[in-house]
């Protein structure tokens, strides 16, 4: 396994690259950060649209958000690889594709943490803002969304990590992330699949084993903090 | 300043305002007071439209509050309401929770709805908390800075809910003498509490409810030394001796 | 953009080839299931076990199954396992559907890990003073277990079970990587040979979405006839 690890190392972690598009491990990590991040101001948009008062805004989001939620992240991926060219006439390459796929797959997910975060502030808090005079929008920039977010961290923490596993399905279409350069390590060596393969599995256990115990963390510390300030205030 | 005509209101089938027609002078403290359950929170609440009333009307400083074309954002941020639970925004310090508003729903520039916020938690006696966190205070302080909150905004009308409930015994006084002095200072203020004291020193008239209505209406002397109403009388006995043999 | 028509999958090849990807599909679930649950509260029961070296165990299977993709787990399965295998079980297997194999092991696997956490939250959300009262109303242990703890426990399992019943469904389609003709894999071929990603896509998406609904359907009535009744 040593010498697999010294032929291979650079190949695994960025691919090609710089003789080559970037690929390996770099690349799965730049994809899941990106993913993560577009999906994001996505998922607050449609979270907030779940909520809202408005029937003709609330049903075609809800509908969205269910029918990408009982669909195989798959499928929302060969719909973006083989169905979007034929419509828009561009042809993406296989990053952009997982991207697209990736944004709208998370989004919809995200939307139901957005929307768990934002019920989860106390219903006195969005009176207050109104009783100010703040009106729903001015409620939810000013009061109801900065604690929702904040409430909603460590569950981002773990939607990170998911993006990293949702990553390994660009394989599927040729894109050069971690779980490709490993299948192609495997195909140049042929007789030792089962280091590859353990090698490959142990680097996404590092990675998101690490990202929930950040986020298990975060959890402790953002509850622990409020008891221990609650029991400050009581005692003063 | 305030006129209510056969208000009603419903939650679902439980009639919870029964035809409720009362008035508040410009100046007058106004106590509202009765047993749980009797729509004490609920009347203070249809006033600056936080729950909606489904028949009668409402009128505030002569304006029909559900008249159409009414700007209810702007309407809300001329009536101030403090809270049971005080609900500060706690991701703002004290000194922004004052001046959030100001600046956002009435245009005021930083620097000025800083001012303003300043002199309101000097007024409340907090001004060296002005940096602080609510999770930093006590219930005590987080209320006042609630009240200064709500008086950055500048309005004619101040609403309490049962503003001292949620305060342990020994913090009560200093809200309730914030509330004495706005009261002194010619603040038209209406306020649901249990504090009997606070009513009989410092209201202008009580109202007392029991199941949706105004049962009476009458000033502090009257109602504590002479109520009429039988159900007053009741409430007003289960307070002085809690612990008596019923019907006795 | 070709016209959209849907007739082109009701006769023929093409329709064969999807209604068998279907049907491997739901099999595959089916199979994955029955096989996971009893796996699940085994991994569960480790979890919580007083015995250190069985919670060890327990947690290395859960963590280490959960943090890696399911596609890699197909790939591991598919490639890796055989060298480990004995040449003539190796070729035994070849003879046989081992794309399908694999891909059972790895869905069976990867679903108890996330089933068995939901168990052993539903457990341990039952209050130990639940157990006291029975104790104190005379009930034995089993009694116990059986009269008060699991009826509630299994209030609490249940949704959250079907819930990952519902992402097992889903995750059927990863086993396109290795080759096993379900329901995505035959879409694509249905794409290939004939161009039309729509059609085909459409019957992939409308299927996944029908046994979905099925699924959240059983939760939403099952919660409805049981709900969780807290003290």
């Amino acid at each position: 396994m040593k010498e697999l690890i010294e032929r291979y190392w650079v190949y695994f972690l960025v691919g090609q690259y710089p003789h080559g598009p970037l690929g390996g491990l770099a690349l799965t990590l730049l994809l899941a950060a990106s993913g993560l991040l577009l999906a994001l101001p996505l998922g607050v948009l449609l979270g907030i649209a779940r909520l809202s008062a408005y029937r003709w805004l609330r049903w075609p989001v809800t509908a969205l958000v269910m029918t990408v939620r009982g669909t195989p992240l798959l499928m929302v991926v060969f719909w973006a690889y083989f169905f979007l060219p034929s419509v828009t006439g561009v042809r993406t390459n296989q990053f952009s594709t997982m991207l697209i796929a990736l944004v709208v797959f998370d989004g919809a997910y995200l939307a139901e943490i957005v929307r768990a975060g934002i019920l989860g502030v106390p219903k006195g808090q969005a009176e207050a803002a109104r009783s100010l005079g703040l009106g729903v929008p001015g409620a939810l920039r000013f009061v109801v969304l900065p604690q929702a977010l904040r409430s909603m961290l460590p569950s981002l923490v773990n939607q990170f990590a998911s993006s990293i596993k949702e990553t390994s399905l660009g394989y599927i279409i040729g894109l050069q992330e971690v779980s490709f350069i490993a299948s192609q390590i495997n195909n140049l060596e042929l007789t030792k699949p089962m280091p590859i393969y353990l090698m490959l599995a142990g680097t996404y256990f590092l990675l998101c084993f690490g990202l929930s115990r950040l986020a298990f963390w975060l959890d402790r510390s953002l509850g622990v903090a409020r008891v221990s300030r609650a029991a400050a205030v009581r005692a003063t | 300043m305030i006129v209510l005509e056969q208000v009603n209101k419903w939650f679902g089938r439980y009639h919870a305002l029964v035809d409720v027609s009362e008035s508040v002078s410009k100046g007058e403290l106004v106590v509202i007071c009765g047993p749980s359950g009797s729509g004490k929170s609920t009347l203070l609440r249809i006033l600056n439209r936080l729950e909606d009333i489904q028949s009668g009307r409402i009128l505030i400083d002569g304006q029909d509050i559900y008249a159409p074309g009414l700007d209810l954002n702007r309407f809300r941020s001329y009536i101030g309401f403090v809270f049971q639970q005080f609900n500060l925004f706690p991701h703002l310090t004290a000194l922004e929770n004052c001046s959030l508003a100001p600046m956002r729903v009435h245009g005021l520039s930083r620097s000025a709805a800083t001012t303003r916020a300043m002199e309101l938690l000097e007024r409340v006696g907090l001004a060296d908390k002005a940096g602080a966190y609510p999770a930093e205070l006590s219930g005590g302080q987080q209320q006042r800075v609630a009240i200064a909150r709500a008086l950055a905004m500048q309005p004619p009308l101040m609403l309490f809910d049962e503003p001292t409930s949620a305060l342990d015994p020994e913090m009560v006084g200093e809200v309730l003498l914030v509330m004495r002095d706005l009261a002194h200072a010619g603040m038209t203020m209406v306020c649901v509490t249990h504090e009997m004291g606070f009513a009989r020193d410092v209201a202008d008239r009580i109202l007392f409810m029991d199941a949706g209505q105004v049962l009476e209406r009458a000033s502090p002397a009257e109602f504590f030394q002479r109520p009429q109403h039988p159900r007053a009388q009741q409430f007003l006995a289960d307070i002085r001796t809690p612990f008596a043999e019923k019907g006795i | 953009m070709p016209h959209f028509d849907l007739t082109l999958l009701l006769t023929g090849q093409y329709r064969d080839w999807l209604l068998a990807g279907l049907r491997l599909s739901l099999e595959l679930t089916a199979i994955a299931l029955v096989l996971a649950l009893p796996l699940a509260v085994a991994v569960a029961l480790m979890r919580l076990s007083p015995v250190r070296l069985l919670r060890a165990i327990g947690l290395s299977f859960v963590e280490g199954i959960r943090n890696v993709p399911l596609l890699v787990h197909m790939l591991f399965w598919y490639f890796g396992a055989p060298e480990l295998l004995p040449e003539s079980l190796r070729q035994r297997l070849n003879e046989g559907n081992f794309e399908a194999l694999s891909a059972i092991v790895a869905l069976t696997l990867y679903t108890a890990a996330y089933m068995s956490e939901d168990i052993r939250s539903g457990v341990r959300a039952i209050p130990t003073v639940q157990l006291e009262a029975g104790r104190a109303l005379g009930f034995g242990y089993l009694t116990n277990m059986r009269l008060i703890v699991l009826p509630q426990a299994l209030r609490i399992i249940v949704p959250p079970l079907i819930s990952q019943t519902l992402n097992l469904w889903k995750n059927t389609s990863i086993a396109t990587v290795i080759g096993v003709g379900e329901l995505m894999y035959q879409a694509a071929k249905v794409e290939t040979a004939s161009f039309r990603s729509a059609e085909a896509f459409s019957f992939a998406t409308i299927s996944y979405l029908s046994v979905s609904l099925i699924i959240t359907g059983i939760a939403a009535w099952y919660q409805h006839r049981h709900p969780l009744r807290t003290a």
